[in-house]
């Protein structure tokens, strides 16, 4: 028994230890501030700015949109609202989205490119595949906590006279709020780290991208781009992006940590 | 709407001006098509929309929420069923062209000369997936009861929170140290020791070890999670009647938390089956029917991944691969109600 | 007899079925206006139910069944098309334990004042002010106004449950053993607060500590597995039952 946690600990142990060694010394300033153009593939100078930014801009959009989709469908899921057992139909729907490869939201979208006759991928569809990875995972998240919000706190409510949907919004959202936080961060952290769905839809790009219909460079992405050069210098840098990202990943769950205590100050037991 | 509803609205001035201003708005783009109007009183619309009418009358705020959210919740219904339509509707193409059974059962994967037989993929899917699971089921397993019964309160504390920020690491970065560390393990070491020396390291053998522990956290995590909501009481009761701590653990925590274990299993295979990047990185992209486990092979998965790039110059070649996403959709889909319809029997011999 | 009163609640042939379990039958009462009443009875006899059904929060939970009129101030709130968080909202509810709402002291009794009127924030401060004045608590937690509510003490939570339970201005205060979550002199507390209320509120308790009852209620009603055994005034109740079975309540020998 110790010694599979052993081998479970080493191992987790190897990975991030192989990105932290190999990836912090290619770090640097330049690295973090200079988009690609300009040979950051050939070995010359230049750095990932614009994949970071390209990152930013796919997931924080799409986990917005997912996040209100999330939080809509979650409080309508309560028995105040729905039938219950159709409320569990559609669980189990969201259960199997959540389990659906991304890569098939990548072709999916992929598909809708090609049927309206776009090619190279745009920022738009990247952003659609990113929340439709989303969507399932921050939904059932806060439909987790908002079922453990005790029946008498809600009862309460409408004996105030509250109306449903001032019960859902004012009470209910406020009792799952470290649950919301929590999915909603859990989602993020999916959808930034995700290689298969926007390498079928966002293209690559080494500038800012302008607009909704532009190509543009990601973390994820431009990870695998890097490995597939036969230059070792360029390959190396593969692992500086890597370190980025898991530097997000760990911010992420630090400031869940943070926020999950903060916001649960008020939460009625 | 009821009558008292709208009477509810027209009673009210603010709303009254909103609908005015909402009116007027349509009518200086459709009539003086004059933008400036426009935006002018779509704003005051919106102004007072926001300040207003919500605040003043709550049954429409609350009839309007209601309607929004369950709008909301009806769509993504028909997103999962429109998901399945389009890759359904996608996939024709090469179901008209190929058979049903020569794309399953004939091997040959060759999008050029337009042959698209999946066999090998298939093979290859399940043996990586296998191995996978061989590997990080028990191992999984025996690490959550050591951590969640064994171990010190200090180690728990400790590991939980590690567990999990790497139930979110990117599989990229998995990827990544697999190509890495793993690709020359398996090349130089392990695939010589099993007496297979032309190993090049990318093999399924590789791809599997990477997936194994990319679903270590995920197994672990959920594991976890069940053994905690067993009421101590349970174990109490099992070690004061004088079983061991082993006999508890087999006796009380299984059975107890026997479908959490069964749900973190199906998640675990879930993730392992449908992991396209870290895969494609390691496994050597090759669709070969495995003559060895370090040899290269493919996963359905990563099919999609190496051959996306073509399909703007194979037209056919997407709708291929369209139909490989429904596969893997189908499969995930078929898993999740096989794990319900288990959870569900289970839960109901399981109580305790 | 005392000078007749104005009977607020009243209900006719009220019957209640919880998941085909007839809870409460044939209950007919009558609650006088401006009294404390108590319904009192051993446990498991439909006390909540029957407080529940009062402000309509029983059909929120599955499975229920209400036959018969409950009539409030001459409208029989059990008919369709009423709107039901009006109803709720002249009918303050106390659970037995109590629940704050998750937000600040201030917040909780501002919450009814902000869904059911428009008051600027001047007339809000001034209107939380009042109403835990009213319930005496005022000085206790003025200087943490917006702390969260949760870090209140259960007997100052159950006072601050009745602060934002009669901010919103109810004619009638529902209470369901506000008192058993709590320690004697807390307890003493609220039943005092409760006299108090009285004035201007009408007052419904429902008690199992049949001392509770003498010292407070002005009317009495008894509950004996889903009926009305019987009710009447506090002296009467006590001092002179006519049933055989209050009588045997009374005496300790059934509960
Ligand atoms: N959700 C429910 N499902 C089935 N039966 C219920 C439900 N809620 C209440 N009952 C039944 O209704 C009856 C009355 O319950 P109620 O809560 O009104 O009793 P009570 O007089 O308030 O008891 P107590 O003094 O213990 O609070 C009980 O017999 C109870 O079993
Ligand atoms: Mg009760």
């Amino acid at each position: 028994m110790l010694a599979s946690v052993f081998i479970v600990m080493g191992s987790l142990i190897l990975i991030v230890g192989v990105i932290v060694f190999n990836g912090a010394p290619s770090l640097s300033l330049q690295i973090l501030t200079q988009t690609s153009e300009g040979g950051f593939y050939l070995g010359a100078g230049g750095g990932f700015l614009n994949a970071i930014v390209g990152s930013l801009l796919l997931a924080l959009p799409a986990t917005g949109l997912a996040f209100i989709i999330g939080i809509a469908i979650a409080l309508y899921l309560q028995k105040d609202f729905l039938n219950p057992s159709i409320a569990n139909f559609i669980r189990i729907c969201l259960d199997i989205l959540w389990g659906v490869p991304s890569v098939v939201y990548g072709v999916f979208c992929l598909t809708i490119m090609i049927a309206i006759g776009m090619t190279g991928g745009s920022v738009l569809f990247g952003i659609i595949a990113l929340t439709l990875l989303e969507i399932p995972i921050i939904t059932r998240s806060i439909d987790e906590s908002i079922k453990m919000v005790p029946a008498g706190l809600k009862e309460t409510a409408y004996s105030l006279g509250s109306t449903k949907v001032e019960t859902a919004m004012k009470v209910v959202r406020r009792q799952a709020m470290p649950g919301i936080i929590a999915g909603v961060l859990l989602g993020f952290g999916r959808g930034i780290g995700d290689a298969a769905s926007i390498l079928l839809t966002v293209g690559d790009s080494n500038y800012f991208p302008t607009s909704l219909s532009d190509q543009t460079a990601a973390l994820p992405t431009m990870i695998l781009n890097l490995v597939s050069m036969p230059d070792q210098v360029v390959q190396n840098k593969a692992y500086a992006v890597a370190f980025v990202l898991l530097m997000i990943v760990l911010l992420i769950s630090i400031i869940t940590r943070y926020l999950t205590k903060k916001s649960s100050k008020h939460i009625i037991k | 709407m009821s009558p008292s509803t709208l009477n509810d609205l027209f009673k009210n001035k603010v709303v009254l001006g909103g609908i005015v201003s909402l009116l007027l708005s349509i009518l200086s783009l459709f009539v003086l098509n004059n933008l400036v109007f426009f935006v002018v009183f779509l704003v005051i619309f919106i102004i007072l929309l926001l300040f207003n009418f919500i605040k003043i009358t709550r049954k429409l705020y609350d009839t309007l929420g209601s309607r929004l959210m369950l709008f909301v919740t009806a769509s993504i219904i028909f997103l999962f069923f429109l998901l399945l339509i389009i890759l359904i509707q996608g996939s024709l193409r090469i179901l008209s062209e190929e058979s049903l059974p020569s794309l399953l059962f004939s091997s040959t994967w060759k999008p050029f000369s337009g042959e698209f037989g999946l066999f090998a993929v298939i093979i290859d899917t399940l043996i990586v997936t296998a191995i996978s699971m061989l590997i990080a089921v028990p191992i999984s397993l025996l690490s959550a009861i050591y951590i969640a019964e064994y171990a010190p309160k200090k180690f728990k504390n400790i590991v939980r929170p590690f567990i999990d920020v790497l139930a979110g690491v990117p599989s990229v970065v998995f990827g990544l140290c697999a190509l890495l560390v793993f690709v020359p393990i398996v090349r130089d070491d392990i695939a010589p020791f099993f007496g297979s020396n032309i190993s090049s390291g990318f093999s399924l053998f590789t791809a599997a070890l990477i997936l194994a522990i990319m679903v270590f956290p995920i197994i672990i995590s959920l594991c976890l999670e069940s053994f905690n909501s067993i009421p101590i009481a349970l174990k109490e009761a099992s070690l004061s009647v004088g079983a061991t701590k082993w006999e508890t653990v087999k006796k009380v925590i299984f059975r107890a938390s026997g479908p959490g274990i069964l749900a973190a299993i199906f998640l675990g295979f879930g993730r392992a089956f449908g992991e396209t990047i870290a895969v494609s990185m390691v496994i050597g992209n090759q669709e070969l029917i495995p003559s060895s486990l370090f040899g290269p092979g493919q996963t359905l998965a990563s099919l999609i991944a190496s051959n996306y790039t073509e399909v703007s110059s194979i037209p056919i070649l997407a709708s291929a691969l369209i139909f490989v996403a429904l596969l893997l959709f189908i499969v995930v889909l078929i898993f999740n109600l096989l794990g319900y319809l288990v959870l569900r029997r289970a839960s109901k011999r399981w109580k305790y | 007899m005392e000078n007749p009163k104005t009977i607020q609640i009243e209900t006719k042939a009220l019957n209640v079925a919880i998941h085909n379990n007839q809870v409460l039958k044939n209950i007919d009462i009558q609650i006088p206006a401006k009294q404390l009443t108590a319904i009192i009875g051993p446990s498991g006899c439909g006390k909540t139910t029957l407080l529940k059904s009062f402000n309509r929060l029983l059909e929120i939970q599955d499975g229920i069944k209400i036959e018969g009129e409950i009539v409030v101030d001459g409208i029989n709130i059990m008919s369709s098309g009423l709107n039901v968080p009006d109803i709720r909202k002249k009918m303050g509810l106390i659970s037995q334990k109590p629940y704050p709402l998750p937000m600040s002291i201030f917040e909780n009794v501002a919450y009814g004042l902000r869904i059911h009127h428009d008051k600027n924030q001047k007339e809000l401060a001034e209107a939380v002010q009042n109403c835990l004045q009213e319930v005496g608590l005022w000085s206790e937690v003025k200087d943490r106004l917006h702390d969260p509510a949760s870090r209140l003490s259960v007997g100052q939570q159950q006072r601050l449950c009745l602060a934002r339970a009669i901010a919103v201005q109810p004619e009638v205060i529902l209470c369901d053993e506000p008192t058993s979550a709590l320690d004697p002199i807390a307890a003493q507390q609220i039943e005092k607060l409760l006299l108090k209320l009285k004035k201007d509120f009408t007052v419904i308790l429902v008690t199992h500590t049949l001392r509770q009852a003498k010292r407070v209620a002005d009317h009495v009603i008894f509950l004996y597995f889903g009926k009305v055994v019987e009710q009447g005034t506090a002296a009467e109740f006590f001092n002179n039952p006519k049933n055989p079975e209050t009588k045997a309540y009374l005496a300790g020998e059934i509960s």
